[in-house]
């Protein structure tokens, strides 16, 4: 592909950070993934950032129902879905209006020109057409009746209006793929595959083409824009969101393990895809329990756990605060699960569709009594599957509830992933207890875990609960000096965990100016900020953490080897809290961001600057 | 996924040669002198050794109280978990293991106050698990509050002036569920605890039996009126599926419904048997009537309300997997390639 205007050869760019905004109803999430999905097949390095309402249908046209999908892409490795805007696609006032502070100076604003109607002015606030104003001067703007021309070029389908017009989005697209130089064949047979030969699979083609050609033979823009190929280590690739990537991943725990898996899950944003995508895996033995609440999912979490299965629940914030309790009891009766937490911002109900990492308290420290489990969280999309299987691992080797922290940016974000090979990766097969010879349910072997023993096995039988046991019999026991041994036995089990880690990857210096130290999904915004910075020739390494309890034993003494620790995280500071108790030595500079959003790459980078210049 | 099956391969105990015994476990049981609960506890070990099942494929679930110390004294597998919830506990084991026996302990409060909600769950989803809720109209275990089950204006520790919250019937709670069985015995009559048992064992689905239960310590004497025999004639009121509702000296008094599906007590002599309701377990509308007949205007029903079968959760779920996996069979790892492209 890529031809473009007469004459004018595409000008070659290396990154690009484009976002689709409209109407909840004007379909940008489909088209973002259509784009997304082209440029990953054109070899670009990139990530996605999905940006919808928590309405679910806010009223057209409205602030409110303003949805917005943006990718960023390059020649270079990505590590965000971008800071600042390159291209806004902008499908009705209310888009423009919510999105507008993110474009660029002098970046391409395309805006539905036909939208921009009283109506629609004033359900976004605006007193006159910002597209005639100085509001737009900043920006190259270009208004496209995208409706009409979407009209007429379905025309000959004889659609009703309403349908007429809702392919508009494919007209957008088919501009957008002209501007870029892309080929549209993936799309063609996207939409070829998913209509067969109905009407509305030729509309939706037509309105594609459309907005190409509007592109090439208009000459409303002077040139199109190449993004070459990313130097990307060779390999199969796939598309993957971070919900995907924890269904397989707990999946891949099964096979690993050999052990059935059992998902018991209650509906909440941003994690229920991960319960509709295990519910469509019965072919492959996957049982999911849509339990009545969060504590009855976590509960017959424990019941699967106990009779022999892997054992995983997904929730999100507010849901892992009911799931306390019973989190408790398998510390209690040392029952393996997988206790996964698509983080969002909170408190309560918070910003629902917005992300935060401010659970690791709560996932650390929240239930009764003295609860040690170990914490873990994802850092991209794609580390999702390889977090899970961890989490998976630790849980059936050390026989302990195990926390896995991912958050919304994850959960819908999507990144190139290289697809591993299931054969090639270590297995951790569980063996449960037959033999009833010397046989006690509170026994422990050298990593402190106690024998799995599932009911059905002669001679084994055996209560737990929630009472505290006397170590070995595992009978009830109210003797203080026991309750003592035990608390202290299950704490170090916990801590025993940093025995099987391998060790810790500093990336960038490794020693030197400072260690920016993170944890989840602010890796890219991190490696971003980062590189922003490399021309300065500081010494900067960067640490992004999957194991936060128990935090891995090189930890230390990588941290002195950096003259200062900076701990950017999405929440007040819980992580640098924990350091600076766990290592008082250590200043840790914390700099963190609530605002429901990721960092950008620029915040880091600034940051780094003011503390290497301030101190 | 794994391809042979997750669980070990063992041979399992003869169930023929199995008693009273092997369901003892070693725990010295600690609840009151002349609690209720020991009768129960005496009667379902005499019954496991006679369902032909293997020791070891029983698990008893329980959540908090008195009552849920239960597993503790059953030499079986078991879990004493958290208030209110073993009915999500039973759901987990079962949908893993529709193999095992699970049987679940729960008393009044934990399993209609903590845990109403799950209750209605399990029932509601015909989960195959037996449900022994032991009413004892108080909290034992937390020293003798009021439960939902308390009639109005009891004199209890948190209503010095007696309460003032409507109780829940548990046995209605459970029809109103959509339970496929029903019951409701009494701690002191062995015989009709053993004979619902068996009925409760033998049900394929939920079954959920109530047991009245004596706490003497907070709530003496609150079943007097079924347990004691000067009262018992009057009060009880014996079902049988296809046999008209009579109670009283002689079977002399039985339960009709007027036009306006309201019960009332008639005399048999003067207006024959014909005039009563006859119990039906496979009818919901009669057992829903049966289980508002309430003391002291009514003689209280003991035995089974309703018996109906029905899929149950657990067997309908294994078989989706079993279908699904006979179809399309897809390795995880094409799922895990699935939309890839490869960069040379
Ligand atoms: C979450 C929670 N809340 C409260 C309690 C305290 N608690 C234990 S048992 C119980 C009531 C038990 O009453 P019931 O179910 O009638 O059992 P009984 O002791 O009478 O057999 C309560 C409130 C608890 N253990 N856990
Ligand atoms: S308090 Fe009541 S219910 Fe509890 S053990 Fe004592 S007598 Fe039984």
């Amino acid at each position: 592909m890529g031809t473009s205007s007469p004459g004018k050869a595409p000008e070659q760019v290396e990154s690009v950070a484009i976002r689709f905004a409209g109407d909840s109803g004007d379909g940008m999430q489909l088209v973002g993934t259509q784009f997304t999905s082209t440029t990953a097949l054109a070899g670009n390095d990139l990530a996605t950032l999905p940006d919808f309402p928590a309405e679910i249908r806010a009223p057209a046209g409205s602030l409110a129902g303003v949805s917005g999908f943006q990718i960023n892409f390059s020649s270079n490795p990505v590590f965000t879905a971008g800071d600042l805007l390159d291209v806004l696609v902008a499908m009705n006032p209310a888009a423009l209006a919510r999105n507008l502070k993110d474009l660029k100076e002098g970046g391409i604003l395309i805006a539905n020109s036909e939208a921009f109607n009283a109506k629609n002015l004033e359900r976004a606030g605006y007193r006159e057409n910002p597209l005639d104003t100085a509001v737009v001067s900043a920006y190259r703007l270009f208004k496209v009746d995208v409706t009409a021309l979407t009209l007429a070029s379905v025309r000959a389908f004889k659609l009703d209006h309403r349908a007429a017009t809702r392919c508009k989005n494919f007209f957008a697209l088919g501009l957008i793929y002209w501007l870029y130089s892309r080929s549209m064949d993936a799309t063609v047979q996207w939409i070829e595959r998913k209509f067969g030969d109905k009407v509305l699979g030729q509309a939706n083609l037509a309105a594609l083409r459309a907005g190409y050609n509007y592109g090439e033979t208009t000459e409303m823009f002077d040139h199109a824009y190449e993004v070459r190929k990313a130097a990307i280590t060779p390999g199969k690739y796939r598309n993957i969101s971070g919900n995907e990537a924890l269904a397989l991943g707990l999946m891949a725990g099964s096979e690993l393990s050999g052990l059935n898996l059992f998902l018991g899950s209650y509906p909440i944003t941003p994690a229920s895809d991960v319960l509709h995508m295990l519910s469509n895996m019965k072919a492959l033995g996957v049982r999911t329990f849509q339990a009545e609440d969060e504590i009855a999912a976590v509960c017959a979490c424990l019941g699967a756990a106990y009779a022999g299965a892997l054992a995983a629940t997904t929730t999100s914030g507010p849901g892992m605060a009911l799931k306390a309790e019973a989190m408790g009891l398998a510390v209690m009766t040392e029952l393996p699960m997988v206790v996964i937490n698509v983080q969002r911002a909170g408190p309560s109900t918070g910003m629902p569709t917005k992300t935060e990492q401010a659970d690791l308290m709560q996932a650390m420290f929240g239930r009764n009594g003295e609860s040690p489990l170990p914490v873990l969280a994802a850092r991209t999309p794609g580390d999702c599957f390889h977090a899970a299987i961890e989490a998976a691992r630790i849980a059936v080797t050390y026989m302990t509830p195990v926390v896995l922290l991912t958050d919304g940016y994850l959960a819908n974000g999507a990144e190139p992933w290289p697809v591993p090979n299931i054969d090639a990766m270590p297995r951790f097969p569980v063996s449960f207890r037959t033999d009833t010879e010397g046989f006690k349910p509170y026994l422990r072997d050298a990593s402190l875990a106690r024998p799995w023993a599932i009911p059905g096995t002669p001679g084994l039988e055996h209560r737990v609960g929630g009472l505290e046991k006397d170590n070995g019999t595992g009978n009830i026991s109210y003797d203080g000096a026991n309750h003592e041994a035990m608390c202290r036995l299950r704490a170090e089990k916990v801590a025993r965990v940093a025995d099987s880690l391998p060790p810790t990857v500093v990336e960038g210096a490794q020693e030197g100016d400072l260690l920016v130290l993170g944890w989840g999904s602010t890796y890219g915004s991190i490696s971003g900020g980062i590189h922003k910075v490399a021309a300065r020739n500081l010494k900067i390494g960067h640490v992004q953490l999957q194991h936060i309890n128990p935090l891995p034993k090189d930890l230390e003494h990588i941290m002195k080897r950096f003259r200062r620790v900076m701990v950017p995280e999405l929440n007040l500071g819980q992580l640098a809290m924990i350091l600076r108790a766990r290592f008082p030595e250590t200043t840790i500079h914390s700099h963190t961001k609530i605002q429901g959003l990721p960092f950008r790459e620029n915040d880091i980078a600034k940051a780094i600057i003011q503390l290497l210049e301030t101190n | 996924m794994p391809t042979q099956s997750a669980y070990p391969v063992v041979e399992h105990t003869d169930p023929a040669g199995q008693t009273k015994q092997d369901f003892t476990s070693d725990q010295d049981v600690r609840w009151c002198p002349g609690c209720g609960d020991y009768s129960i506890l005496a009667q379902v070990q005499k019954l496991m050794p006679t369902l032909g099942i293997p020791k070891e494929n029983f698990v008893f679930v329980s959540g908090i109280g008195c009552s849920s110390r239960f597993p503790y004294y059953m030499n079986t597998y078991g879990i004493h978990s958290i208030h209110g919830r073993a009915p999500a506990v039973a759901t987990g084991i079962k949908a893993v293991r529709p193999d095992l026996s699970v049987w679940l302990v729960t008393g009044d409060g934990d399993g209609l106050s903590i845990g109403g909600n799950h209750l209605l769950h399990v029932l509601r989803r015909n989960v195959d698990v037996k449900i022994l809720l032991f009413n004892n109209q108080i909290y034992g275990l937390t020293k003798g509050q009021y439960s939902p089950t308390s009639p109005l204006g009891k004199k209890a520790k948190s209503t010095p002036l007696g309460s003032v919250d409507y109780p829940l019937d548990p046995v209605s709670v459970a029809l109103g569920a959509g339970a496929t069985f029903v019951a409701r015995t009494v701690d002191t009559n062995v015989k009709h605890i053993e004979a619902t048992l068996k009925r409760a064992a033998a049900h394929k689905g939920s079954a959920f039996v109530e047991i009245y239960q004596n706490c003497p310590i907070f709530n003496d004497a609150a079943f007097d009126f079924l347990t004691d025999k000067s009262q018992k004639e009057d009060n009880e009121l014996v079902l049988e599926h296809g046999k008209p509702l009579r109670f009283g000296p002689n079977g002399g008094r039985g339960i009709a419904l007027d036009g306006s599906l309201t019960p009332r007590i008639v005399d048999v002599t003067t207006e024959g048997e014909d005039k009563l309701l006859r119990h039906d377990e496979t009818n919901e509308m009669v057992s829903l009537v049966v289980s508002r007949l309430k003391h002291p205007a009514f003689p209280v029903p003991v035995g089974v309300f309703r018996a109906v079968d029905r899929p149950s959760y657990d067997v309908m779920m294994n078989e989706q997997v079993e279908a699904a996996s006979q179809g399309n069979k897809k390795s995880l790892q094409q799922l895990i390639d699935a939309g890839s492209w490869t960069v040379a």
